[in-house]
């Protein structure tokens, strides 16, 4: 007689409240690319801006002549979180490209549909996971600059005097990393094959970036900015951070832009994430 | 007995083509085969009774409740097998099965449990701790099982479950899909084209042919109706013949060799056979009654659809 039945028993534990499997997707990710070597080399990597920043910071606020050169104000932020773009776009590419695109490969839309979930907390699910990988290499690291900023000076005065700082970067890193998983999220729903993911991405962003430039010399006009994802959300930036900056779009105008580019993707993972695919 | 799935004059279109038309159907408890050829809307009725179609017109019904406005609680208490290879990349079989679970409902730790349970019933047991792209078909199959089985549904949806599997492989599929129904107190339904699978695991069966009902029903009863079958293998042109059979009323399906299975009205003997193969200058060359068979029951339930 076997100790422990290893046939199949009926099963009459707990079951969970309905809702909750969007966050199962996302630690599940989350957890699997934590495995991956080169994801950890790279968010190591997005880190290097911070310690740079950091030493810059503790550097202006103990030596009076360091402070005159390289003092600390609202668009060192600004230009703080400009940089970790380039880790944006690389962390978007390597983590997001397969994220619905491997499912696709695999078949495993009609998987994860079959069960008591709906598109929008899979599609939720996937988010989260960018959501998570892009806030620790944009709002994490400049939230903490802004702390240490407060550490080394050994007063709150910079804050108080800059105190839209804080909503800046909330706003400005949640912005940053809507436009890019959204974007993502919506190329990776389109191919099973996560090369393609990362090349479609990365000629959108390069391409509309190079349109702008083209056109804006061709026509002499800086007005064509919307065309580019990266050059509108630089429009937006320089408005939350208060620069002085001449703006090629106005704040509308960027604002519609990520609005329609937003909502474009929304109606794409809308139409592609399902349980079967209808082939006219 | 209060069916676990009910269509009421369901019709399903992709695009301009129909998949389903107007079928009502009802699958009682136990399980069920779903039989067609290729292309009958099998697949297309499980999907949409899944919800991952809607139906044109018509309502179904999965376990008492509407697929229309319950789809997620009917999915908590279904299990479904694809068809097509399925699985999450990247992950070995009890931590796909475990996952499982919990996009299920299923507490983290009772689900890694059941995970381990499921992999040792289907077979998996010994291959669990294996990355799911390293599987052959046949493991395949079987894990696709397992991530049906692990949250215990009431009802399991198995999409063509012998797909690709090698003879023993489909024989220890058939043992499981029938130790599921009849010992595990879990409804099923087989979609298959394979008359054999279905007729081992099943009790009753749904037929469809090109998107209609064409025969529904327990199989003992289906086999067991209209009239008598006989084998017949004739020389001579066959086409008038056979024209000349439908007009007499004896259902006669193309034959795929020499030997053709007539279905023959119960008061018509087989003195009718010889005088029509006489009157078209045609030798019987072999005639014998058979035992009706659920190949005989889907042939004519197909033949009498079109």
């Amino acid at each position: 007689m076997p100790i422990h039945d290893q046939g199949y028993r009926r099963y009459s534990g707990r079951r969970g409240l309905r809702g909750g499997a969007w966050w199962v997707i996302a630690r599940a990710t989350i957890l699997s690319e934590m495995r991956q070597r080169r994801v950890i080399a790279l968010l190591l990597l997005a880190w290097a801006p911070f310690l740079v920043r950091a030493v810059l910071i503790y550097a202006a606020a103990n030596f009076q002549q360091a402070s005159s050169v390289i003092g600390t104000t609202p668009q060192t932020f600004r230009e703080f979180l400009d940089w970790q773009n380039v880790f944006v776009f690389f962390v978007t590419i390597l983590i997001g490209a397969p994220l619905i695109a491997d499912d696709r490969r695999a078949n495993a839309l009609q998987i994860y549909l079959a069960k008591p979930l709906t598109r929008v907390e899979y599609i939720v699910g996937k988010l989260a996971v960018l959501f998570a990988f892009l806030a620790f290499v944009t709002w994490v690291p400049a939230m903490l600059l802004v702390l240490l900023q407060v550490l080394f000076a050994g007063s709150l005065e910079f804050l108080t005097n800059n105190l839209f700082i804080l909503p800046a970067i909330t706003l400005f890193s949640l912005l940053q990393i809507f436009v890019s998983a959204f974007a993502m999220l919506a190329l990776s729903s389109l191919s099973p094959s996560r090369r393609f993911v990362a090349m479609m991405y990365a000629g959108i962003i390069f391409f509309t970036s190079a349109m702008n430039t083209a056109l804006s010399r061709i026509t002499d006009s800086r007005s064509w900015a919307w065309i580019s994802p990266n050059d509108t959300l630089d429009v937006l930036a320089d408005a939350m951070f208060r620069l002085a900056t001449p703006r090629a779009i106005p704040v509308p105008l960027a604002v519609g832009a990520i609005v329609v580019l937003v909502a474009g993707s929304m109606l794409v993972l809308e139409r592609r994430v399902r349980g079967v695919e209808v082939v006219s | 007995m209060t069916p676990v799935v009910q269509l009421d004059r369901v019709s399903v279109r992709y695009g301009r083509q129909a998949a389903l038309r107007d079928v009502s159907a009802v699958f009682p408890p136990g399980a069920v085969g779903l039989l067609g050829p290729n292309g009958a809307g099998k697949s297309t009725m499980l999907k949409s009774l899944l919800g991952f179609i809607a139906p044109e017109t018509g309502r179904m019904e999965v376990l008492g409740l509407d697929v229309k406005q319950s789809p997620l609680e009917i999915r908590a208490r279904l299990g479904y097998m694809p068809e097509s290879d399925a699985h999450i990349p990247g992950m070995n079989a009890v931590s796909f099965v475990a996952y499982c679970g919990e996009l299920a409902g299923l507490p983290k730790a009772d689900a890694m449990q059941r995970a381990h349970e499921v992999l040792y019933y289907v077979g998996l047991g010994e291959a669990r701790y294996r990355n799911l792209d390293t599987y052959s078909t046949g493991m395949k199959q079987r894990i696709k099982l397992a991530q049906a089985l692990v949250h215990d549904p009431d009802l399991l949806f198995l999409d063509e479950p012998t797909n690709g599997m090698d003879p023993r492989g489909r024989d220890e599929m058939l043992e499981l899909v029938r130790d599921i129904s009849r010992n595990k107190g879990i409804n099923l339904i087989l979609s298959s084209h394979l008359l054999p699978d279905v007729e081992y695991t099943c009790d009753h069966v749904v037929v469809l042919d090109k998107g209609t009902l064409a025969a529904q029903g327990p199989i003992a009863s289906l086999k067991g109706h209209a009239g008598r079958v006989f084998e017949l293998r004739v020389k001579g042109d066959k086409v008038p013949f056979m024209a000349a059979l439908r007009a007499a009323g004896i259902e006669c399906p193309a034959p795929d060799d020499e030997v053709m299975r007539l279905f023959v009205p119960e008061h018509t003997t087989s003195a009718v056979l010889f005088q029509l193969a006489s009157a078209h200058g045609l030798q019987v060359r072999h005639l014998r009654a058979s035992v009706p068979s659920l190949e005989d029951v889907f042939a004519n339930a197909v033949s009498g659809a079109r």
